[in-house]
């Protein structure tokens, strides 16, 4: 059923009291603010009691597919399942009710968190240092690249381009031109990853850095990591990771180890993080001791006495990037997923991550096309060829998986597998949930063989059918107007 | 404590099913050298309770606002949150879910964006708006990027009234581009507003003006609007939503873009994040502006349902000529923002603004006749101000932590030589008797401290 706007659902006159005026503080707010400065017209917002606004926005959230209610195997995005103690934690009034701007002294214990959590995932990627200020995993993207742009500034090097692979996320090429660089593409090789052979080809002098995203998007482990490493030593190239696909690596091998100079880590990914349909996330960045100096200010320190405190005494650094110091409800509860589960649990979860991909893998490379067949990392991409030559497009295939109360994989990318699949079944999903998902495919499969227009006109189950995309364009109806 | 879904004899048998006889076999495509030879250094995983207290103690180290009355702003303000607001964005079906990909499981998400965007809209005298930028200094950072690609011009004016973290970000965000940043003279907190005769706009890529500004002081944007109205230069304004029931909205100043700090509807302080910047324009920038858009349209059987749109916008698609790389954005933070305006509807917020209001100007009212206290600005404030102190302002903020009042932020942080200067914040949650406690213990610490003058 179709619900109503905010806007239709107002009734005048309506209203909630949370706030009353306080008995003793009087004034005319007109000469407080001064008569030229009011606004002229009311801007319209609607008014509800609490029970409707409740009821409405309940009845919305029952049109969402989500992790707690099922499958969710968006490739590169990790939908893990999200424990439902660090909402709890997350809570605490100590961490909730504090302001950004109070005295450290007052706020040790949110420092000493933030001072650990760097610690940690120092560990885990086996960086020199972090910075936990990125408030998503491009914007950790963009403070890589203007650290990189720094670092090469002060060398006195003459950089003009970044390299990425044709198979890289969107915010890779976006984040190098809003750095000031040009992006220069490598091609996969056959095996679908970057070869040395390749990168000698297309590097030189002006190549200030290579941004991979490691295992890539395809889910495969970048194998020619050494090599890339000497040569772009060769042209004082640094080495930036896209880290969204870190769940892989978590206990087997760390980007540092592999010569990376920088990595962001999408906290709402690898640890866990609800992503809350859309952020907020937050994207730390991990850098190597030459790229330390270039960190975004302020980082958290530590002195003799064992106090926390903020430092802003760095003359390298890009500056800020952030208002405050990032996003950090969602540090604290990304700080207790990596307490749960230790330096044994993060390895478990690569490993079981692995293993799942691999498994469902099996299970449907017979139907679906697999163009890289080997064994993957935590995610592979199918290609939905035979079935587009049978006339059902990927994209219909994924809106019938809707149908059956899963999410889609994330689809059309990358952009180098035509009718692309890409699968992440993330390490919290049992068995029983991997052989529904890969039944259901196989029936698809069977399904365009015998009702092909069936699938063609998919979803049948949803809250609403096919959205017209093109009419939504069209229209640019982005406001609700009476 | 694992999160891990299966047991020890279906993980080997889905090895079996892979074809593989242990693990290992999988990664053999990580190059030897680079594989750990040892488990990571860390603590091995805890079971739940100890994460918790672990957790708790870290809390219990924080002086949060059970135990002390917050004064404190500087683009962060301790504002109520009515519990319906967490009720909502703590269910599962907007909590846990991604991205809406797939618009037909994620109606929900996307029609509470379309509302978040109208009610930005509203508020703010605007066309069009977006989904959410990451916070207020990011969001001011974008809408500079975009003026310098809509009008072609690299120089960019800032009122001085900036907060100055808006200003820091914006040249990191910047630091690639040949860019002429100039700060506009001041007079009294404000920008002085003769200079605007002088310079020449037509060369300029935006004008950045932030009111309520930094100290707290209203600037008059429709003036500074109509200066603008038919010049090049585009006129960014940063408005505080909470002021804007109330205060002349960017849209009746002419405005071509509004952005601005969400958190102070219904996201609380959070220590700094996760806050919410949004980010409002007149139409003809629908297909120039950052970020996701969630726009009305229907399905097959003419049903009404919301979907992302213009996509081909941003990063997935255009790659390196996208209009900004932001992807994931502050979501849950906006709804919450979406719940809050609902709930509070616009009597609501203005009363919440104007009680603020009141309430600061009460307290300023009573410091400014403190022996050697003065408020440093005479123009109208909304709920901040300045007092310049007789003792240094690191100090009086240290004395009265002991009385229990986080009093406010040394603009000494900011500006290096104004030591005795205080930013004050005011909301309707302080009630008359901590407004006067502030002043009584204000009055005690700085005649009890050395450098006073009773």
């Amino acid at each position: 059923m179709t619900e109503p706007t905010i806007f239709e659902l107002s009734v005048k006159g309506r209203k909630n009291n949370y706030i009353k005026p306080e008995d003793g503080i009087g004034g005319d707010i007109e000469k407080m603010l001064g008569k030229e400065n009011l606004r002229e017209k009311p801007a319209g917002l609607p008014e509800m009691t609490e029970n409707e606004v409740i009821r409405h926005f309940t009845r919305l959230s029952s049109k969402n597919h989500h992790i707690d209610k099922g499958f969710y195997p968006l490739g590169s995005c990790t939908m893990k399942y999200n424990p439902k103690v660090n909402e709890q934690v997350a809570r605490f009034s100590g961490f909730s009710e504090i302001h950004p701007f109070q005295m450290t002294g007052t706020v040790q214990g949110a420092l000493h968190l933030m001072y650990d959590l760097a610690e940690m995932l120092k560990e885990i990627a086996g960086m020199h240092a972090v910075s936990l200020q990125p408030a998503a995993g491009a914007q950790g993207e963009f403070c890589g690249l203007l650290m990189t742009r720094k670092y090469h500034i002060k060398k006195g090097n003459d950089k003009e381009t970044v390299i990425i692979p044709d198979s890289a996320h969107g915010t890779n090429p976006a984040s190098v031109t809003f750095a000031g660089y040009r992006p220069v593409q490598i091609n996969s090789s056959a095996d679908g990853i970057v070869s040395a052979d390749e990168l000698e080809r297309v590097i030189d002098d002006k190549t200030a850095a290579i941004m991979l995203t490691n295992p890539n998007t395809l889910g495969l482990f970048e194998s020619d990591i050494e090599k890339i490493y000497k040569i772009c030593r060769k042209h004082d190239t640094l080495m930036y990771m896209d880290g969204a696909n870190l769940n892989a690596l978590l206990g087997i091998a760390r980007p540092g180890d592999m010569g990376f100079d920088c990595v962001h880590f999408n906290l709402h990914k690898t640890f866990s993080t609800p992503h809350g349909g859309g952020g907020p996330g937050a994207g730390a960045v991990g850098v190597s001791e030459r790229l330390e100096p270039f960190l975004p200010k302020p980082i958290i320190a530590k002195n003799e006495d064992e106090e926390y405190y903020l430092s802003y005494n760095r003359p390298d650094s890009i500056g800020q990037i952030h208002s405050f110091y990032g996003n950090f409800a969602v540090m604290v509860r990304a700080y207790a997923y990596i307490l749960s589960n230790g330096s044994d649990g993060l390895r478990e979860v690569a490993e079981a991550a692995i293993i799942n991909a691999n498994y469902l893998k099996e299970k449907l490379k017979d139907t679906y096309h697999l163009p890289f067949d080997r064994h993957c990392m935590h995610e592979f991409v199918l290609a939905g060829t035979n079935q587009k030559k049978k006339g059902v497009k990927t994209l219909e295939i994924a809106k019938r998986i809707l149908d059956f109360g899963i999410h889609a994989p994330t689809i059309y990318f990358p952009l180098i597998v035509s009718e692309a699949l890409m699968i992440e079944p993330t390490e919290t999903e049992n068995v029983q949930a991997l052989d529904n998902f890969a039944d259901i495919l196989i029936q698809i499969d069977k399904e365009i063989d015998e009702k092909p227009e069936f699938v063609k006109e998919s979803p049948h189950n949803t809250p609403v059918g096919r959205l017209d995309e093109v009419l939504a364009a069209k229209r640019g109806d982005v406001a609700y107007i009476e | 404590m694992s999160y891990v879904s299966n047991s020890e004899s279906e993980r080997n048998d889905m090895l079996k099913k892979i074809g593989v006889s242990k693990f290992e076999e999988l990664i053999e495509e990580i190059p030897e050298s680079l594989r750990l030879k040892k488990p990571l250094a860390l603590d091995k995983g805890k079971p739940e309770f100890e994460v918790v207290n672990i957790l708790r103690k870290l809390a219990a180290k924080n002086k949060d606002s059970s135990e002390m009355t917050c004064f404190m702003g500087g683009g962060a303000y301790d504002h109520y949150v009515p519990a319906g607001v967490d009720a909502i964005i703590s269910r599962s079906e907007f909590l846990t879910a991604y991205t809406p990909y797939q618009a037909e499981v994620s109606q929900g998400t996307l029609q509470s964006i379309y509302e978040f965007q109208s009610l930005v809209c509203r508020l703010t005298g605007m066309e069009i708006a977006n989904a959410s930028m990451y916070d207020g200094a990011s969001a001011t950072a974008e809408a500079v990027l975009m003026a310098l690609n809509q009008t072609g011009k690299n120089k960019v004016y800032l009122a001085p009234g900036l907060h100055p973290a808006y200003k820091a970000v914006i040249d990191a965000y910047t630091a690639g581009i040949d860019l002429d940043i100039q700060v506009l003279k001041e007079d009294s907190g404000l920008v002085e507003m003769s200079q605007l005769n002088d310079i020449d706009f037509d060369d300029a890529a935006c004008v950045i003006v932030q009111s309520p500004n930094f100290f707290g002081l209203i600037e008059n944007i429709k003036s500074i609007g109509s200066y603008l109205k038919d010049k090049k230069a585009m006129f960014v304004v940063v408005a505080n939503p909470m002021a804007l029931t109330i205060l002349t909205p960017p849209g009746e100043a002419d405005a071509d873009i509004a952005v601005g700090e969400m958190h102070v509807f219904g996201n609380g302080l959070n220590y700094g994040g996760p806050y919410v910047g949004y980010f409002a324009a007149q139409k003809k920038y629908m297909r120039k502006i950052p970020g996701r858009i969630s726009a009305s349209t229907e399905d097959a059987d003419g049903r009404k349902g919301y979907v992302l749109t213009l996509q081909t916008r941003e990063q997935h698609i255009r790659r390196d000529k996208a209009t900004s790389n932001i992807c994931t954005n502050q979501a849950l933070c906006a709804l919450a923002s979406t719940i809050y305006m609902t709930l509070m509807g616009e009597e609501g917020i203005s009363t919440a603004a104007s009680e603020s209001v009141r309430k600061a100007h009460y307290l300023s009212d009573k410091l400014a006749v403190l022996p050697n206290v003065s408020l440093v600005y005479q123009g109208n404030f909304f709920n901040e101000f300045v007092v310049r102190l007789p003792i240094a302002a690191e100090e009086f903020i240290n004395l009265m932590e002991k009385e229990g009042i986080l009093a406010g932020i040394p603009l000494f942080w900011f500006y290096p030589d104004r030591t005795n200067d205080l930013l004050i914040a005011v909301t309707e949650k302080r009630s008359k008797e901590e407004l006067d406690a502030f002043v009584d213990a204000a009055s005690r610490v700085m005649k009890s401290s050395k450098v006073g003058v009773s």
